[in-house]
């Protein structure tokens, strides 16, 4: 098989500086919300003492998550040994440093005392996934740096086990710390739409699907930016059959943790909440997660009559994620709006909002906090396609 | 030509900014006074001498702090509240001033070397009224004495 | 002015301190045995001693004997923590909340103050990253202020609601609880009374001016209040269930 080329990216449209003009312009005001909040404390935003994590978590988490999923093409290609998506591999790894970056910098910059980041990387209570998550997040940044330079580097390409055993490490790693960024909701006890060993899995599913997709994205945009095909018909073809089984794995967890639930006459209550009840959660969970995320995109991947080349792969991606950002809406605020039931079997009131749904009405400030950690991500993949040969070359046709 | 007006613009520019910059350092004198600490009235000395507390009050607090917080040892000796309640500087209204106000014993010497402190972010900056009493005697001894039997005659009433 | 480089200092302060220590419990020894004879009324803590596991704070809280419409423990906490609604009570903290209880088949309610349970198991400090939420070795659980960084995970994870989180900067706070933006806060069983020989503000003003519900004391001690109180009929803990072991302990709930 031919020898994969690799670019960087070099022409680039108005269109291109446009976009970076844009992200630029959310990061600013992202960067302007997180020093609003902290210098007013969070009473400027929606978090109260019923729901303490709002958008910019939900931001935050989808970013982490997409990121340890868009190592995956890469992955496919050194551990799975499958040589059609090598061309991919060092854009997937940029990328999935890229995502995790914006998604930290929004978790970081919506603490309570974000100048006290220094305690959190001294002092460390290991019982705490946080605190395990703090490891495998900067450690996931350094192997995926490290794989990257194996692919990259001359000599060290050159070597095959270097290559195959970072690889290794690397996709061990992420599924780690996907397993870590489910478990922060999966261990908490006390609350009942999250305390279930199904967390991880679901978002290790979820990791795959919303990975992939941004992945397609950034390849079709830079397709469009480099005026030659990327991917080829067959590549195409293989990312709208491994969106459609990851979306499909997603749907197939999320029933089974909601059935399993349900089942369960002590937390009926809670997951006809999210089912039913809890108007913007139910509307974020059936319109948004099941349909507009998976059903129609899932819909569209099968018709024949729909478009297969980029145009529908954009589409579809791009429902992916917006059904992605629906379900860490409803997993991160749906799971804290249900109350605790502190004194089971009883109907409380308080002053201090027991019993009662938790209220939350997003601010500007948190909004364009979590926003900009997407505008960070692609800010700095678009830093690194133009310094480094992330991109692979136009693909033939034909090998 | 373009090279030769290129260096006097920048040449100019060198002087401008220099003299903007001289003539701000003698504002800045004006702008942030050096730190005059006011003695308090009740205390001889402090805990330990100027010098020592000058280069090491920090690490007095950071280390005593842990021990109250996780051990509940607190020693009136080395309680924050002491150095407050010692340290109190009156307002204009008679009242011991807070953190944000220039006077604070604090303020003086942090504003001037730039060091930002966040213990006032929690704690009081300023004693409360009742302890004032407490501070009549002289010396770090008494005083610590004396804020005990306070607190006792504060019980009993 | 300069005396010896810096390396001096380290050896220097600590002998320092153990002398200075030192001097303080000869010089207040006398003070703190007039102290703890006068007003002790769960045993006086020396003040220079750290606190040992030999004591487990607790408390039973009797709810019959909670008045409905009676919310003097959380007058009382706030006047003596210095947290106050500010008009905003989705955001206001709240370290004790009196909750109406409502039986939904009968429709009889009653009421109950709920607060941080300082659990034996706390799943709040299980989960804080920097260890700043903790239990000290007498059993209560504190937020150290100092390392807290507000994220929040330690609110997401009590099973009680117990927690609050401050939003906004404040600027009058009482001496023996600091509080400040951006960190978390919760009951403290009045730590500092407690270490000085007293019993929490709730308990005083609930045993003074209202029914006498709440006992307060050592758990791990046969003899005082609470376990006498608790040797005298059945008593429950909330969320049993969850297996944190609370040290606060509901009667007739």
């Amino acid at each position: 098989m031919a020898k994969v080329k690799f670019q960087t990216l070099d022409e680039t449209s108005a269109s291109f500086w446009a976009l970076v003009g844009l992200h630029v312009v959310l990061v600013a005001l992202g960067l302007g919300a997180a020093l609003y909040m902290e210098e007013h404390g969070h009473i400027v935003t929606g978090m109260n003492n019923q729901i303490v994590w709002g958008l910019p978590h939900v931001f935050a988490v989808f970013l982490i998550v997409s990121a340890s999923g868009a190592l995956n093409v890469a992955s496919v290609s050194s551990v799975f040994n499958r040589l059609a998506y090598k061309p991919y591999a060092r854009l997937s790894g940029i990328l999935a440093i890229a995502l995790l970056a914006g998604g930290l910098a929004v978790l970081v910059l919506d603490l309570g005392r974000p100048e006290r980041l220094i305690v959190a990387i001294l002092k460390h209570n290991f019982k705490s996934i946080f605190a395990w998550n703090i490891y495998l997040y900067t450690g996931f940044m350094a192997i995926v740096a490290a794989y990257l330079f194996a692919m990259m580097d001359r000599r060290a390409s050159q070597n095959a086990t270097l290559g195959k055993s970072i690889g290794w490490l690397a996709f061990a790693w992420r599924l780690i710390l996907t397993t870590g960024t489910g478990s922060i909701f999966g261990f908490l006890i006390a609350r009942e739409l999250y305390d279930s060993a199904i967390m991880a899995p679901l978002f290790i599913s979820a990791s795959f699907l919303y990975g992939l997709a941004f992945t397609v994205l950034v390849l079709i945009m830079m397709s469009s930016e480099t005026r030659a095909e990327l991917m080829t018909e067959e590549m195409i073809g293989k990312f709208r059959g491994l969106l459609a089984i990851f979306a499909l794995a997603t749907l197939f967890l999320t029933i089974v943790q909601h059935v399993t639930r349900l089942y369960s006459s002590a937390h009926v209550d809670a997951e006809m909440f999210i089912l039913r009840d809890g108007g913007i959660y139910t509307l974020m969970f059936w319109g948004g997660q099941i349909l507009l995320g998976t059903l129609l995109p899932l819909g569209l991947l099968a018709a024949r009559g729909f478009d297969s080349g980029r145009r529908g792969l954009t589409l579809t991606s791009m429902l992916f994620l917006a059904g992605g950002l629906a379900q860490m809406y409803v997993i991160i605020i749906g799971g804290q709006a249900f109350p605790l039931k502190i004194f089971p079997g009883y109907e409380v009131s308080s002053s201090f909002a027991d019993g009662a749904i938790g209220r939350y009405i997003p601010t500007l400030p948190e909004a364009l906090l979590g926003i900009s950690g997407i505008s960070i991500a692609m800010l700095l993949t678009a830093v690194a396609l133009r310094l480094l040969p992330f991109l692979p070359q136009a693909a033939p046709e034909k090998a | 030509m373009a090279a030769v007006s290129l260096r006097r613009i920048l040449l100019a520019a060198l002087v401008v900014v220099g003299a903007a910059l001289g003539l701000l350092k003698a504002e800045a004198a004006d702008r942030t006074p050096v730190p005059q600490p006011v003695k308090p009235a009740t205390a001889e000395k402090c805990v330990a001498d100027t010098q020592f507390m000058r280069r090491n009050h920090m690490k007095m607090l950071l280390h005593q702090r842990d021990e109250t917080m996780h051990e509940g040892i607190r020693t009136k000796q080395y309680s924050l509240a002491n150095c407050v309640s010692c340290h109190a500087v009156k307002g204009a209204d008679g009242k011991p001033v807070v953190y944000s106000d220039p006077k604070h014993f604090c303020r003086t010497c942090h504003s001037y070397a730039a060091v930002r402190i966040d213990c006032f972010e929690c704690h009081a900056s300023r004693p409360e009224e009742k302890a004032k009493a407490a501070d009549a005697s002289a010396g770090s001894r008494d005083a610590a004495l004396s804020a005990l039997s306070a607190h006792v005659a504060e019980m009993k009433r | 002015m300069s005396d010896g480089g810096n390396d001096m200092i380290a050896p220097d302060r600590r002998a320092l301190l153990k002398s200075a220590v030192g001097l303080a419990t000869t010089t207040i020894a006398p003070g703190v045995t007039l102290y703890a004879f006068g007003v002790a009324e769960v045993g006086a803590k020396p003040a220079d001693q750290a606190v040992t596991s030999a004591k487990r704070w607790g408390l039973l809280i009797d709810i019959n004997k909670c008045p409905p419409g009676c919310d003097k423990c959380v007058t009382a906490c706030s006047e003596e923590n210095g947290w106050k609604s500010s008009g905003h009570p989705e955001t206001d903290a709240q370290w004790i909340r009196k909750v109406t209880l409502r039986d939904p088949r009968t429709g009889v309610k009653r009421e109950a103050p709920a607060m941080c349970q300082h659990c034996a198991s706390p799943p709040c400090v299980d989960v804080c990253p920097t260890g700043a939420s903790f239990k000290r070795a007498d059993g209560i659980v504190l937020v150290d202020k100092h390392i807290c960084i507000g994220c929040r995970y330690c609110m997401m994870a009590c099973p009680y609601k117990a927690r609050s989180f401050v939003h906004e900067e404040h600027d009058d706070q009482k001496v023996e609880a600091p509080r400040g933006k951006g960190t978390v806060e919760s009951c403290t069983f009045c730590v500092t009374r407690v270490d000085a020989g007293r019993i929490p503000a709730c308990v005083e003003a609930c045993a003074a001016k209202a029914g006498a519900a709440m006992t307060f004391g050592d758990l791990n001690d046969p003899a005082s209040d609470v376990s006498k109180a608790l040797a005298s009929g059945a008593s429950a803990q909330i969320r049993a269930d969850l297996g944190l072991d609370p040290g606060v302990r509901y009667r007739n709930l």
